[in-house]
């Protein structure tokens, strides 16, 4: 490399960032004014350049026509966000956090196909700029005058955000809310308004990173969850709610991407290594040690407190006897499902993907609800378990011992990760158990010679004596009772009391000596056990594990089952991992389109159990004893 | 009331009991929705094959009927709609699969079940080699094959630099680790420069390029495709990366990845692929006519891989006489079938057909990518020798 190839990787970068930043500063806006933690942002960017592609082609005349494009798409995108937010989001804000993220993922569903609908599979390259097509020379080399173009416009975006927040009316209110959402209502503002702008600006601003991007890349359905990590990440690098963190860490992360791609092969233990490898998973990495290094990311503040949008969780009580009864005659009539062997097996095989679902979810409901951690990387533990499973087992541990030896794998990874993470709270904890896992997922998805790279393992299969289904289903039916169990044990014991005291007010718990920390990874450590628990069964029902196990859309989905279900119901992993489970497997059947339907019947869900399934159940038949 | 729906119940039954007995039930597995620009025509391909077959009187005087499931393009769903084909729909065999991941977990419930498996689209050269298996059939030609197709011409260039770019995941991996190899052999003082690896669907296209170009080699292998060829090809013909330099690259000729690419698609690339426009065999006509009457589209690789699959099976069940695992596997060791690209054989030594590919040179015609002086290689010409296949596959 010489210094003009140096200046040409740098300006390749600062384009790049450009266009990042831009999506990433309208999520932060949208985070810091509404809480939301908008998964759909991604969607909004792809729609956003498939609305430009396909607008170019009705105004093709001039070179107007290109901007004009880009401009209505972005528009048309935010009047869209708008729609969304005031029929859906404005009746979650009241359901406890994270709800109104399972809606914004029903939403990725529906959009994702509704694209697929209006613009069929192939890809859509649009148009390059005109009067831009061509490449400028600097330093004697070519370099595309789109990407100069790109250069200035994540700056004059920032610019004017910066005059719109910090000179207008409205951004005066919009840095209020910022701070204090609630004080804001109190002074008389209209909040729904104030949060529907936002709402909508946050969605131009995504949409029209997307139409900009138009002379880049082809308009395609896989746009929304590509970008939509990398976005996080940028945000959160950036402190959340901090516009110009957002612009410094798009450029850091550009940075260290085109460091990577440009410097060639260096020797890791005297094999060769090329670094470009590293950019599948370059920017968790920087976000795992700006997090670890500074836990509010480089320019974030401490949030401004939350006065409770929802009731607080009411404390929990042991169930009315009759209610536990009803409860163990359930479970034992799920041995019953075993007899279906012959008359319905598939029955079995669809339970077997239901329980070791529930096990999972209950281990994240453990760490979501009662001890108060939301983490977003929990398939890292659930595919360590796997992973461990079918390596003890391909070393030729006998299945049993690889199936209690496993879980040992998953907790010593929560163990490790677990002591960066309890340090952390609130989204920034959030987002490094992502950032862990997604280190994991490309390790494992790596390391071709122990995990086999991105096909996975195979040949992991149990016993003879538990080869028959009805016979493995009963093994997995006794591991979730008694991992799920064990759960429910702890959150009665005292344990179980404290986690939920540090949660409900740490310095209160920390104040009578409960040392809050500590606890907090404890409980990590039992949930990684227990997910790997889950993780070790999953490998033997399938006999192939694959990098797909521990990545992001597994952790999204224990989300979804937990939040579906109910946090705070300790039914409620059952009900919504057993929900979602079946209804992925029979919508899938009942349409081309089912990704839509499910995230239509999703979205139902949430809007008439606002609560979650169980929650809400529970509400209506449980009545709480107030003390 | 309740003797009415006692009715319609036994109705039900019997209909289906009946339906049963004169169809013969295919088991499809493919991500039709986390791929569905191959995966469209491909699915437009079987359900031609499955027409004409059944117009023909179907196979042992039954109607073929295939039951596809979408696997959600990740193994664990894979293996349970597999079970649910074989337990509850109770198909005589399964097919299909896309991404190699699927594949590979499906041919190893195939193996664990006993079920007859015939894969359709995954390229992993383990399908029929390190994990093949004696209830595993292939019918694309493999990552290997498609490599070995272009080394040759490769070679012709007389290159010395040579730079490869590859999305980084098996296919991409072994396409290069394997074009590397045969070309080091063909030209022992070829040099290879850094490789470029970048995560799948999400390449930076401007610091590739750029990177790429800083290295000056003489001639770049390229893995890409789908949306990160876009990119790279766009950004690539910006900052004048191809300029002076062959390009080798591995599937660019199949219309899927070539035609989004319009107007600006590369010319003079030495590519795989298939060029439906131009192949004048009676095969290929017959089935290019009745797939442009059906649709009133142009069929695409997938199409191809879709329809040849339906008609092998047809046939292979034709042969066996039976839908027995058996049977299908003794029947489908050596069965010939005819394709739009001609005969291809299910080589009994490892399960692998003799599929080809189309090997030319990009153009642009008009607005659109195509390939130009091209031959069809014959997949059997490319294949290892047999010795070398018996020390990777494994023992059954």
């Amino acid at each position: 490399m010489n210094a003009s190839s140096i200046v040409l990787q740098l300006l390749t970068g600062l384009a790049s960032a450009s266009a990042l930043f831009l999506v990433a500063s309208g999520l932060s806006l949208i985070f810091g004014v509404t809480r939301i933690v908008n998964f759909a942002h991604g969607s909004f960017y792809m729609l956003g350049l498939y609305g430009a592609v396909a607008l170019t082609t009705v105004f093709t005349a001039g070179p107007l026509g290109f901007w004009a494009a880009v401009l209505l798409a972005a528009l048309a995108v935010a009047a869209l966000g708008a729609i969304v937010e005031m029929l859906v989001l404005r009746r979650l804000y009241g359901a406890p956090e994270l709800y109104q993220l399972l809606a914004t993922f029903a939403l990725v569903l529906v959009v994702r196909d509704a694209a697929l609908w209006a613009w069929g599979p192939e890809d859509l390259l649009g148009p390059k700029a005109p009067g831009m097509r061509d490449a400028i020379d600097v330093l004697g080399r070519p370099f595309p005058s789109y990407d100069v173009f790109s250069i200035f416009v994540g700056p004059a975006v920032l610019g004017a955000l910066w005059l719109l927040l910090k000179r207008t009316r409205w951004g005066l209110l919009v840095r209020a809310a910022t701070q204090d959402r609630e004080m804001v209502g109190a002074l008389g503002v209209n909040q729904r308004w104030l949060f529907t702008s936002v709402f909508a600006l946050g969605t131009f601003l995504a949409a029209l990173g997307g139409a900009l991007q138009m002379p880049h890349e082809p308009a395609n359905l896989n746009l929304d969850l590509a970008l939509i990590g990398e976005v996080f990440v940028v945000v959160v690098v950036g402190g959340m709610g901090s516009i110009g963190g957002a612009f410094v860490a798009a450029i850091v992360i550009a940075m260290v991407k085109a460091f990577c791609i440009a410097a060639g092969t260096i020797d890791v233990f005297g094999a060769p290594f090329p670094l470009s490898k590293l950019t599948l998973v370059a920017e968790f990495l920087v976000m795992a040690v700006v997090l670890v290094w500074r836990p509010q990311g480089l320019f974030g503040r401490p949030q401004g407190t939350v006065r409770a949008t929802a009731a607080i969780e009411p404390p929990l009580r042991p169930l009315d006897p009759r209610w536990r009864a009803a409860g163990f005659v359930a479970l034992a009539a799920l041995a019953l499902v075993a007899l279906l062997g012959t008359s319905a097996p598939y029955a079995v095989v669809l339970m077997i993907d239901v329980l070791i679902a529930v096990l999972f979810a209950a281990s994240l409901h453990f760490l979501i609800g009662p001890s108060g951690m939301h983490s977003f990387g929990h398939a890292a533990y659930f595919g360590l378990g796997a992973y461990g499973a079918a390596l003890f087992f391909r070393l030729g541990a006998p299945m049993e011992a690889a199936l209690v030896l496993a879980p040992l794998v998953a907790a010593l990874g929560a163990f490790v990760f677990g002591w960066f993470c309890v340090r952390l709270s609130g989204v920034y904890l959030a987002m490094l158990t992502l950032a862990f896992a997604q280190i994991v997922w490309s390790v494992v998805f790596q390391w071709d010679a122990v995990t086999g790279g991105s096909n996975g393992l195979v040949g992991i299969w149990p016993s003879a004596w538990l080869t028959p289904k009805p016979t493995y289903y009963l093994l997995v039916l006794a591991c979730t009772i008694a991992g799920a169990g064990l759960l429910v044990r702890m959150l009665h014991a005292p344990i179980g009391v404290a986690l939920r005291g540090s949660r409900d007010s740490p310095l209160r718990a920390a104040a009578i000596g409960i040392a809050v920390p500590r606890l907090q990874w404890i409980a990590f450590v039992v949930a990684g056990t227990v997910a790997g628990l889950a993780g070790a069964l999953f490998a033997f029902a399938k006999g192939t594990i694959s990098p797909e196990t521990l990545a992001v859309g597994r952790s999204v989905d224990g989300l979804v089952m937990v939040l579906l279900g109910g946090v705070h119901a300790v039914s409620g992993p059952w009900v919504g991992a057993a929900l979602f489970t079946w209804l992925q497997d029979t919508v899938a059947r009942q349409t081309d389109y089912w990704r839509a339907l499910l995230g239509i019947v999703m979205l139902a869900l949430i809007l008439v159990f606002p609560l979650g399934v169980a929650g809400g159940l529970k509400r209506l038949f449980v009545r709480e004893e107030v003390a | 009331m309740l003797n009415r729906i006692a009715l319609l119940v036994v109705g039900v039954l019997v209909g289906a009991a009946a339906h049963a007995q004169d169809t013969i039930k295919i088991g499809e597995i493919n991500s039709y929705k986390a791929q569905p620009a191959f995966l469209d025509p491909y699915k437009k391909g079987w359900e031609l094959a499955v027409e004409e077959v059944n117009a023909a009187g179907g196979v042992l005087g039954k109607k073929l009927q295939v039951v596809s499931r979408d696997d959600n393009g990740n193994p664990g769903d894979a293996v349970r709609v597999a079970e649910e084909l074989v337990s509850r729909e109770n198909v005589a065999l399964i097919c299909g699969t896309f991404l190699s991941n699927t594949g590979l977990a499906v041919t190893d419930f195939a193996k664990q079940k006993k079920v007859f498996f015939l894969a359709a689209e995954p390229l992993t050269d383990k399908i029929t080699w390190q994990n093949g298996n004696r209830y595993t059939f292939r019918l694309r030609p493999n990552t290997y094959m498609q490599a070995a197709m272009l080394v040759p011409e490769a070679a012709k260039l007389k290159k010395k630099r040579w730079v490869v770019v590859y999305p980084n995941y098996e296919y991409g991996q072994s396409a290069a680790a394997t074009f590397k190899a045969m070309l080091k052999k063909l030209q022992p003082d070829v040099e290879f420069l850094p490789d470029q690896a970048t995560p799948l669907g999400r390449i930076e296209a401007g610091a590739v390029v750029q990177a790429l170009a800083d290295a000056k080699p003489d001639a770049i292998f390229n893995v890409l495709f789908g949306a990160d060829l876009s990119k790279f090809v766009r950004e690539g013909n910006t900052r004048k990366l191809f300029e002076g330099r062959d390009v080798v690259s591995l599937l660019t000729g199949e219309p899927e990845y070539i035609e989004p690419l319009k107007e600006e698609a590369p010319v003079g690339w030495i590519v795989t692929g298939y060029p439906y426009y131009g192949i004048q065999t009676d095969e290929h006509k017959k089935f290019f006519l009745a797939y442009f009457r059906k649709y009133n589209e142009y069929p695409k690789l997938g199409s191809v891989v879709g329809y040849s699959t339906i008609w092998s099976i047809a046939e292979g069940i034709k042969k066996a006489k039976s839908t027995d695992t058996e049977k299908l596997i003794a029947a489908f060791s050596g069965l010939q079938v005819t394709t739009p690209f001609g005969k291809v054989t299910y080589r009994a030594l490892d399960h692998q057909s003799t599929m080809g590919a189309y090997l030319g040179k990009t153009k642009l015609e008009g607005q659109k990518g195509v390939m130009t002086d091209y031959v069809y290689i014959d997949g059997a010409k490319v294949l290892p020798s047999d010795d070398e296949v018996k020390k990777l596959r494994a023992i059954d």
